[in-house]
């Protein structure tokens, strides 16, 4: 019997660098993950919509536009809304460490990811803080 | 939460009960049997409409442009999107939301992304029963994608009722349209891409492949029709066919003898699984490693755990 983690990466906003979100997809499928990419250009709505309705386990959220503070939080916020609290979410970008602490402290955020984070990390973080076992 | 509590809730709507349903007939095991057994009741509304094609010949645009023809026309669409696991890792990248942006916010759709799991017929293990949790929930309409397909991957059109094989232009010469498999399960083609020099060629050579084929009075003719799925063109004939399709099955009796030959899989695959669940013991252990040195045959012991199985 098969439970996959199954984890969405999106990316919020409107900055059109995805590179890195696709080198994180990439990584976790071959960490044996199910990675649903949804593209570019989210809002927080349509994440936690594709969320909810893929029943993913970790919700990754790249962001470099600098408009984390506003976004990130508002992601989490609608997961609470929807009862969705138990899902794991971590960031990654250019997010600055007085920024990180707010959203770890205060907005649900897991874990912030910046850059020259190892993908070995991600994947060790997501295995350890994801209950399989989530009913 | 029981399985008769979360088929009552996605019944009533609730998309992450549905959603979560999904999750259990995807795990499998004891639980997803329970759970398809409290829903069954409440299948058989919905059109099952397969997509199938080549990697990269638009499927996924194509259920976009088709989800959107139905919605306009008043009718809810379940989405079941297949992508292939990677056999060497066992992980998967599931990309064909990217191409359905134009679907969020409606609550009249839901887009589940599935990967194969090491099964190689277009589908995964569990499609069907993700369809089936779709369609207990109301969708009028649901979408198969299948995995990118070439010339065996043929498990849809045992999933779907229609079968809609997707082709571009330029794909090849028309010895490949009479080779046998994905072509033969057609029950409506489209040439998407139609914007593309080639695309005429292809049409005639598809219809030419069609005439070839021994078809009876009163049979089914595919109609080969074009799209540019970008756009959402053709996409009003396209599901005009579909639904013509699936009153033929009706009238025809063809509707009921599918079922038929689908209720008689069904009940095979759960004998097998439930079979296969009793008989994994020590015995079975012990035996496969005494046929895996030659010491026994599959055969005989096969008969030798079914008559401890059924004695008598």
């Amino acid at each position: 019997m098969e439970r996959k983690i199954r984890v969405l990466v999106a990316k919020p906003g409107l900055d059109g660098h995805d590179r890195g979100a696709k080198v994180i997809a990439r990584a976790l499928r071959d960490a044996g993950m199910e990675v649903i990419y949804t593209g570019l250009q989210q809002t927080p709505q349509m994440i936690v919509e594709a969320a909810l309705q893929e029943d993913v386990d970790v919700i990754g959220l790249s962001i470099l536009s600098g408009a984390h503070m506003t976004l990130l939080p508002k992601v989490t916020q609608l997961l609470k809304e929807q009862q969705m609290d138990d899902v794991l979410v971590v960031a990654g970008g250019i997010i600055s460490d007085a920024d990180a602490a707010i959203l770890k402290a205060q907005h649900g955020i897991a874990e912030v990811f910046g850059p020259g984070a190892s993908t070995q990390d991600i994947i060790k973080f997501i295995q350890d803080h994801v209950s399989v076992s989530r009913e | 939460m029981n399985s008769q509590d979360l088929v009552a809730r996605l019944r009533a709507g609730d998309r992450r009960s549905l959603a979560r349903a999904i999750t259990v007939v995807e795990t499998g095991g004891p639980q997803a049997r329970e759970l398809l057994a409290a829903a069954y009741p409440y299948t058989g509304g919905a059109h099952v409409v397969g997509v199938t094609g080549p990697p990269g010949a638009g499927k996924s645009t194509l259920v976009t442009a088709l989800a959107l023809e139905w919605r306009s026309r008043g009718v809810s669409v379940g989405i079941v999107a297949v992508d292939p696991t990677s056999p060497f890792t066992g992980g998967a990248v599931l990309g064909d939301r990217i191409r359905m942006q134009a679907l969020g916010g409606d609550p009249g759709v839901f887009i589940r992304s599935m990967a194969s799991r090491g099964r190689l017929g277009g589908l995964a293990r569990a499609t069907a029963d993700a369809v089936a949790m779709l369609d207990a929930a109301g969708f009028q309409v649901v979408l198969i994608e299948t995995v990118g397909a070439g010339q065996g991957e043929v498990d849809i059109a045992r999933a779907a009722h229609t079968t809609l094989v997707v082709e571009v232009p330029g794909m090849g010469d028309d010895v490949q349209s009479i080779k046998a498999g994905v072509l033969e399960i057609a029950d409506v083609f489209v040439v998407n891409k139609a914007d593309r020099e080639g695309a005429d060629k292809t049409v005639r050579q598809l219809r030419a492949m069609l005439h070839l084929a021994d078809r009876q009075p009163g049979d089914w003719e595919p109609p080969v029709l074009t799209a540019v799925a970008t756009t959402s063109t053709g996409s009003a004939a396209i599901v005009d066919a579909a639904t013509r399709h699936l009153a033929y099955l009706r009238e025809t009796g063809l509707a009921d003898a599918r079922a038929r030959h689908a209720a008689e899989r069904e009940l095979a695959a759960a004998v097998q699984e439930l079979a296969l669940e009793r008989l994994r013991g020590q015995a079975w252990h012990d035996l496969v490693a005494r046929i895996a040195r030659r010491e026994r045959d599959p055969y005989g012991s096969a008969e030798e755990l079914f008559n401890a199985l059924f004695p008598g």
